[in-house]
Parts: C-alpha cells; structure tokens; sequence
C-alpha cells in the first residue's frame, strides 16, 4: 500500500472567480482524519519493516477483523462524540445483547431470530434511556452512561447467574436459527488464502453510511450542529433532543450488533465480558480526529482509528515483542493523536486563506 | 431481614419508552407459541444438590476473593462455600475484589464485623497479609485458599487448599513434550497475576522452549485474533497452552483462522465447553484444580476448627490439584461439570 499524501503548493494560481479559493493544502488539513491517515500510513510502514509476519496477506485480514469488533461500535460512538457526548456503556452493551438473546430464546424454547429482535429492541430502550436521561435531567452524559454501564454489568452478572444457574450463557448451537444468525453476524469467507470476516463487510458498510449521513444530509448538520453549540442549534430550529437521543440509540444499536457477532463468532459467552471496551471505542474516535469537545470529526476518521488500533494490537504481536507493552504504546499514540488534532485543527482556523 | 424495597418513587417513564417495551413484550409474546427445538430442557426432575443437614451452627464466616466478576471458574469456587456452609448450617458472607489493596479492606471489614472465621485467597501477599494478620490478632481464625502456597503461613493461616500452580505448570509441560512439542505458546489472560505467571513459569522448567503471550480475557475476539497472529507469526510453534478453559476455546478457533490445525491445545481449568472438547479431540487435556473443592474446604476447616479445633494438612498445605482431564476420564467427569460441582 502507497499512499501518499498529495502537498500540492499553496498559493496556486487564483481563478477567475469571486469566490475565496482555500489552497489544496490548507483543504486537507482542516478534514479531520488527515491526522489518522498519515498516522496509519506510518504505523502501517513501521510494522511492515519491523514485522516480517506482518507483511502476508492473511495477517493483513487478521488485522481487518481486530479493527472491525472495535470499529463497527466506534461508528456510533464517533458520531455520537461528534454530537457532543460520551457513551460509557457502550462496551458491556454488547454482551448484555448477546446474553439477552441467548437466555431468552434457551428459557423459552424458541426461534434465536426472535430473541435477537427481541434484545435488539431492549438496547434501543437502553440508549433511548440514556439519551432521555440526559436531556430531561441535564446531568452530563458521562455520569448517566457510567450508571447505566454499572447496572448492565450488575444485571449481565445477576441476571444471567439467576437464569442460567451459572455466570455464562447457553450455547446456542443446537437452537433453532443459529446458522442463519451465524451467516449475518460471523460468517467467514474463504477467498483463496485469506479468511474474510463479515464484520469486516459491515464495518465498512457502517462507516461509509455514516460518513454519507454526516457529510450530504441535514441530520449530519444537525449532528455537527448539537455538537457545536447545542444552544444555538436549538434557536435555529434544530431538534436537539431527538438528534441526542436518536445518536445515543445508534450507539446501542451498533453495540447489539457487535453482541450478536461475539455470541454467534463464539456460541457462548461469559457474563463478565465487554467490560473495558468502552474506552477502546472512544481512543478510536480520538486517533480518528474527533474532538471530545464536540462538532469536529468524521466517521472515515474513526475507521482509521479502529484500523490504528488494530494494527499496533496485533502489530506488537506479529513483531514477536513482548505484549505487556500494548497498553502503554496505545496511550502514546492516542496523547500523539489528540496533539496532531490539536495542531491541525489551528492551522486550519488560523490560516484561513490559502 | 427486611426485603430491600421497590425503589421506585414516581418515577415518569418516558412514553417512547414504555411503548417499546410493550412492543418488545408483545413481539415475545406472540413468538412464544412458535415453539422451535435447541432450548431448555423442561424442568422436572432436577436432582436436588447436596443434603443441607447440620442444622445451624450459628457461626458466620467470610469468604473474600480477588474474583474477575463474571468468570465460571470463580462461580464454581462460590458454589462449593456456599454448599460447605449449607452442610454445616453457617452463614456465609461472600465478598470479592480484583484490586488487591480493595481485597485488603473487604478482610478489614470482616474483621470489624467480628465473624467467626475468614477465608481468604492469597493471590497478593504482600498488600493482604497485614490485614489478616489484623484478624488474628483479633482472634479470628484465617485460612487460605487457591493461591499463596508460599505465603500461607507468613500470614498466619491455619491451613491452606489449593492446587501447586507451578508443579500443575511443570505436568502440562511434561504432558505436551511427550505429545510432541517443539515449541510451546502460554497464554496470559490477566496482567500480573502472580499465580498465572507461575504456571507458565512451572511449564517453562519442564519445557524450556516456551514463550509467553499476554491477551485480554474480557474480549473472546481479541484473544482469537492475538493468538492468531502469534501462530502464523511463529511457525515453530506446535502446542499451545492457555491457563484458562474460555481462552482455550479462542485457541481452537483461531489456529483454525491461522490454517495451522497440526497446533495442539492443552488448558489449565476447566468447563462446559472445553470438556466438551477435550471429549471431541479438539482440545488435549484440562488441568483440573476443582475449584468447588478449594471453596468447599475452605469453609468446612473453618467450622471444623471452631467446632472442635481441627486442622487439616498436618501443618502442609492441602493440594487440591493438578488433576488432569482428558480422554480417559472426561466421560465420568462431565455431568459434575452440567452440575456446577466440578
């Protein structure tokens, strides 16, 4: 892969317009995962001379699909970062999906499709919970959502100890539906030496969908709008409260689907699971460029923070070092991230004419 | 004691919100009769577990461990206390902490609380054994269990249950070196657990070309996918060892994913799961600890103590393990495991 960062000069010839021409340069700094790219780009080269391993194709689609269990749910945290808040039970959602689904349908004897409407249908209860919380009482998002990421690992512990007699799910392979589910959420082509996960599909699907919503309708500008100044945007006839409520139910949407592919990749799960994840989707969303503050970032960038991410984990890996490091190089590169998105961000308002 | 409660005071459910639960009931409801095969068994003749005679002792002990909430291995070990203390007719305080220096103040409390007797896992020994030597002073009878053989007796315990991590290392070693191994990958599933370190420092002395690998417990799909590419990145490996019976399971996929099947697998502890594997060939062998053991004694040399001053071990810890569960015996094994006893 060669990807270069096109530096055309700055100051090109102005055409005969009356309109302010920005140069190219100053264009591709102010989009928000120029940061991440270059950054990929880098790590991607770096592990490629380091991690002879890390050069064959196979390790390539390994790669895919570390980044895909963390992208597909860092979609929805991003646009929700995006829109201004944080969503802290976005990682134990996707167990109690998977728990959800496996319990109700093994109790009750019945179809694993409708257990997994059926769980579906309870995280966007969830999510709309967390969303009306936060608009109805004011109180931050990031104290709502870590009660309601404390209740759902109590409750996936109680629960699933109080249903099943032990603290993991049933296996669901002998259940009425598990292939087709399996097909959906956890299928894995064969295409010649390569193994390609479905996530990988979907992942991308996700992300391009939401980059279209974000960048080419009005409910992308109103994201950005709440995200900005949630005042303002209301004065302009922005439904801010729907907006949130309806990112914070994408959010929980996406961490169902991420449960179904850990339930139907896997069979079982332990009620214990998930937790901790919540912060790897929002280190992807900020290596992708977007602000904590709001307004500012886009979901191409947080795919390229979840491929980051999955690189440098599994990057450590095929390098032969010693693991233990993984944890203290993913904090250098996300405090890297934050000081480059820093950095572009004032060349891009301070130099607004090229 | 008085039932907790209902806490809900008026609370105004957003409509949006009790409409989708209606739905959601609704969808249940309305599937419920399309009955399809794969889920429960109809209960009906559950045998009902253990004999719970003793009548009542009146003692209260505290169990206090470093349990990662939401692993079978730990649901197993709370499951034969919570039986030792039904055959004895004691009460049970049951407390648990990841984080050594909050393990501490659990046993502080327990202390303050003046029960009867403390077990306690050993598995940080220096931040835990101030606070259970606070518990003799205070007369309160310790015992360990599951980790800290070489610290029991600093800390005052009066005897000790659990498996020889490093000797349980030592055997696997052994076992997959007459399997055939050439070169040897043990996984680590939590960071800087000392008794996890030993196993697969116990399988590196019987096996001195092992190299270890750190993955995340709590993400099958990470550690599928580290394992993954520690496999294709290492083809010198052959065996790989995990230390715990979840992470094994991972291992049966992702050598597949890696397409290295000549790779075999051996576990430490054991479950639904991996019994079910080991009875399939997928996986080679389980070392079992019996957790259910390690708990149920520990409970039960506590009352035997206070009752009539017994203690077990001759002054040597008890081992409860390594036994090893393979192909020869994971046919008698299986239906304890079903029971949540073994």
């Amino acid at each position: 892969m060669s990807q270069t960062v096109k530096t055309a000069p700055a100051g090109a010839p102005a055409e005969a317009s009356n309109r302010v021409q920005l140069g190219l340069s100053n264009r591709l700094l102010a989009r928000p995962e120029i940061g991440a790219l270059v950054a990929a780009v880098v790590i991607f080269i770096f592990f490629l001379a380091v991690a002879p391993s890390f050069r064959s194709l196979p390790s390539f689609f390994t790669v895919l699909y570390q980044s895909s269990t963390i992208g597909i749910v860092a979609v929805a945290v991003g646009l929700l970062m995006i829109g201004g808040e944080f969503d802290l039970s976005a990682g134990v959602i996707t167990t109690t999906a998977g728990l959800f689904n496996a319990m109700f349908c093994y109790q009750l004897g019945i179809n694993l499709w409708v257990g997994a409407i059926v769980s579906l249908l309870f995280c966007l209860c969830v999510g709309f919970f967390n969303g009306y919380m936060v608009m109805r009482t004011g109180i931050p998002s990031f104290l709502i959502t870590l009660g309601s990421f404390f209740v759902l690992q109590g409750a996936n512990l109680g629960v699933t100890k109080l249903v099943t007699g032990s603290v993991s799910s049933p296996n669901t392979t002998q259940m009425d539906g598990s292939s087709s589910l399996q097909f959906v959420f956890a299928h894995v082509f064969q295409l010649g030496p390569v193994q390609l996960n479905i996530t990988v599909i979907w992942w991308l699907v996700f992300a391009a969908l939401a980059a279209y919503i974000l960048q080419r309708t009005r409910i992308g500008n109103w994201i950005y709008a709440v995200g900005g100044n949630a005042a303002s945007a209301r004065a302009v006839g922005v439904p801010v409260t729907r907006v949130k409520i309806g990112l914070f139910m994408t959010v929980s949407f996406l961490g169902w689907f991420t449960g179904m592919h850990y339930l139907y990749n896997f069979n079982v799960l332990q009620a214990g699971n998930g937790v901790g994840n919540e912060f790897l989707y929002i280190i992807a969303a900020v290596v992708g460029g977007t602000l904590m503050t709001g307004g500012y970032g886009n979901t191409i960038g947080v795919a390229l923070g979840s491929f980051i991410f999955g690189m440098t984990s599994l990057g450590i890996v095929y390098a032969g070092w010693d693991p233990n490091w993984f944890r203290a190089f993913l904090g250098v590169m996300l405090l890297l991230a934050v000081m480059v998105n820093l950095y572009v961000k004032k060349l891009s308002t301070t130099r607004k004419v090229g | 004691m008085i039932p907790l409660r209902d806490g809900r005071r008026g609370s105004r459910r957003p409509r949006l919100a009790r409409t989708l639960l209606a739905a959601a009931a609704t969808t249940a409801l309305a599937f419920t009769a399309a009955c399809s095969g794969g889920g429960a068994p109809p209960a009906s003749s559950a045998p009902a577990a253990g004999g719970g005679g003793g009548g009542n002792s009146g003692y209260t002990f505290a169990m206090i461990t470093h349990e990662t909430p939401g692993d079978t291995f730990w649901d197993r070990i709370r499951a034969g206390a919570e039986q030792a203390a039904k055959d004895t007719g004691s009460t049970l305080n049951y407390s648990a902490d990841p984080d050594a220096t909050k393990q501490a103040t659990l046993i502080d409390a327990a202390v303050n609380s003046k029960v009867d007797g403390i077990a306690s896992t050993l598995v940080t020994p220096d931040a835990l054994i101030p606070s259970l030597k606070k518990a003799e002073a205070a007369g309160i009878p310790v015992d360990t269990f599951n980790s800290g053989l070489d610290y029991y007796q600093q800390a005052g315990s009066i005897a000790h249950f659990s498996s020889d991590e490093k000797l349980a290392g030592q055997q696997a070693g052994a076992k997959a070196k007459d399997a055939g191994a050439t070169k040897i990958l043990c996984t680590i599933q939590q960071t800087g657990s000392v008794a996890l370190e030993d196993r697969c420092a116990g399988v590196k002395d019987s096996f001195p070309n092992t190299e270890n690998l750190q993955v995340n417990g709590a993400d099958d799909s990470a550690v599928t996918s580290a394992i993954q590419a520690k496999l294709s990145q290492d083809k010198d490996i052959n065996w790989v060892i995990t230390l715990g019976a979840t992470q094994a399971l991972d291992t049966i996929k992702a050598k597949s994913a890696a397409g290295r099947d000549d790779v075999k697998v051996g576990t430490f502890d054991l479950n639904a799961e991996a019994a079910k594997a080991v009875q399939d060939g997928t996986l080679q062998f389980c070392i079992d600890q019996q957790p259910y053991l390690q708990g149920y004694l520990a409970i039960d040399q506590l009352y035997l103590y206070k009752k009539n001053g017994n203690v077990m071990g001759g002054g040597k810890a008890t081992l409860t393990g390594p036994s090893f569960v393979d192909n020869t015996n994971v046919a008698t094994i299986l239906p304890y495991i079903d029971q949540n006893t073994r």
